[in-house]
């Protein structure tokens, strides 16, 4: 598939789970684009860890402003209502349960809803940043992935790599489905627009228990 | 004239091989590139930089790493620098990873006299690994101990003569806390106004924090 539709897929399912007067923090890359598709009339507080509430979209191109950037370095804009504060106030939003969903990305993600982003020891060491207060903090964790990367799978019975948290996680969403954390494991609710319940199986070395009735993402 | 106010060259005199110093800024938003600049120039070692990144190559507080100038860095993330990644994989420089949250509350704790802060964040993580668990009415907490500096450089919008300093927009971050949290505080200020002029509602550091204050080169 097309990773432009990939993406699209993803950010269109992950804005469903927004409600209105949220509080959400979106982390680099794919989550990002979850703010293009907010429903109408919907008033979500887009949070950013370098020190805001009330993100708007992105500047057009020759009307950045000096020094307003999210966490990931990208100029943006504010909405009426937004405010700038410290990195310490910024993590008292976020550790302290100010913020109602985060949705963010995984290199591994596990069945006991355990998250893996920061680290590939020997390979890749980027550091945790804000991610790891944000997923002990927020009161809903999205991580929002592709299935899979380069064909490899990412959704596993247990992490290898070292936690960014543990059993932190609330719901997966990729292209390929959708599935939420249980005490009982990881229950797939619903697929892909353009894949079977076997090929999500197929792509998931996890244990996966099905819903009784599987539907398809309304998007 | 206010006493406050230095050339960047008297600024840059007092910092010494060794010393730990605090740069405020995030991805160099809220960096004081002036102050980074000159004290490259100048050639300084074994620094200790406490910031919230490593900057994205030779810019900002990258400067540092990439001169060689760094013998341990204390920071949330280095994944926009692969310079600092090079230089630990070859172990030429220490790099202690802290959850971003938790280095703010570090910072904030050593200007506050506290003896650290108690944090969920890092339970069950390799970020545990050393530390003491704390309970506190059936939850487990990390207590994380308390960080301060030989000197901290900051960026301010407008600073008043005294020292009293506003932030724009997102290049506040974590330059209020570390005005907090080292013996001797360094703003680069973008204004220097007279002493008066900033509304005190609208101070965010009071200037008892600052030592002294450099005027901005920077027009980034």
């Amino acid at each position: 598939m097309d990773k432009k539709l990939v993406r699209e897929i993803i950010a269109k399912r992950v804005a469903q789970e927004l409600n209105d007067g949220d509080v959400v923090n979106l982390g680099i890359g794919l989550p990002t684009a979850v703010a293009n598709y907010v429903p109408d009339n919907m008033d979500v507080i887009f949070q950013s860890e370098n020190g805001l509430i009330g993100v708007g979209p992105a500047p057009k191109e020759g009307e950045e402003i000096k020094d307003l950037v999210n966490a990931g370095g990208m100029p943006i804009t504010t909405l009426d209502g937004a405010v700038f504060f410290d990195s310490a106030m910024s993590f008292s939003v976020i550790r302290g349960g100010h913020v109602d969903m985060t949705v963010l990305g995984a290199l591994q993600v596990d069945e006991k809803g355990n998250l893996a982003n920061w680290i590939i020891p020997g390979k890749m060491v980027p550091g945790m940043g804000g991610a790891m207060d944000l997923v002990v903090g927020a009161k809903k964790v999205i991580v929002s992935m592709e299935h899979t990367a380069k064909g490899k799978p990412k959704i596993f019975p247990l992490c290898t790599l070292p936690l960014t948290a543990a059993n932190q996680v609330n719901l997966i969403i990729t292209e390929m489905a959708v599935i939420e954390v249980t005490p009982d494991g990881l229950l797939l609710t619903e697929i892909g627009p353009h894949n079977t319940v076997e090929d999500v199986i197929a792509n998931t070395p996890a244990k996966l228990i099905l819903a009784d009735n599987i539907k398809v993402m309304e998007i | 004239m206010s006493k406050k106010i230095i050339d960047v060259a008297d600024a840059v005199s007092k910092i010494e091989d060794g010393m730990t110093i605090m740069v405020g800024g995030f991805l160099g938003t809220g960096t004081p590139h002036t102050i980074v600049d000159a004290i490259v120039k100048k050639g300084v070692k074994n620094l200790t930089i406490i910031s919230n990144d490593t900057g994205i190559k030779d810019s900002g507080v990258g400067r540092f790493i990439y001169n060689n100038m760094v013998k341990k860095v204390i920071t949330s993330h280095i994944g926009t620098n692969p310079e600092t990644g090079r230089q630990m994989n070859e172990k030429e420089i220490e790099v202690e990873l802290v959850p971003q949250g938790t280095l703010a509350e570090r910072i904030r704790s050593g200007g506050a006299g506290l003896g650290g802060v108690l944090t969920p964040t890092g339970l069950g993580t390799i970020v545990a690994e050393g530390k003491q668990i704390i309970e506190v009415d059936g939850k487990q907490f990390l207590l994380e101990k308390p960080l301060r500096a030989d000197i901290a450089i900051l960026l301010g919008h407008t600073v008043d003569t005294k020292g009293n300093i506003t932030y724009a927009n997102t290049a506040r971050n974590f330059n209020p806390i570390m005005a907090t949290a080292a013996d001797t505080v360094i703003v680069e200020a973008e204004n220097i106004v007279k002493v008066g002029s900033i509304n005190p509602n609208e101070v965010v550091t009071p200037r008892i924090f600052v030592d002294h204050i450099v005027g901005s080169d920077y027009n980034g």
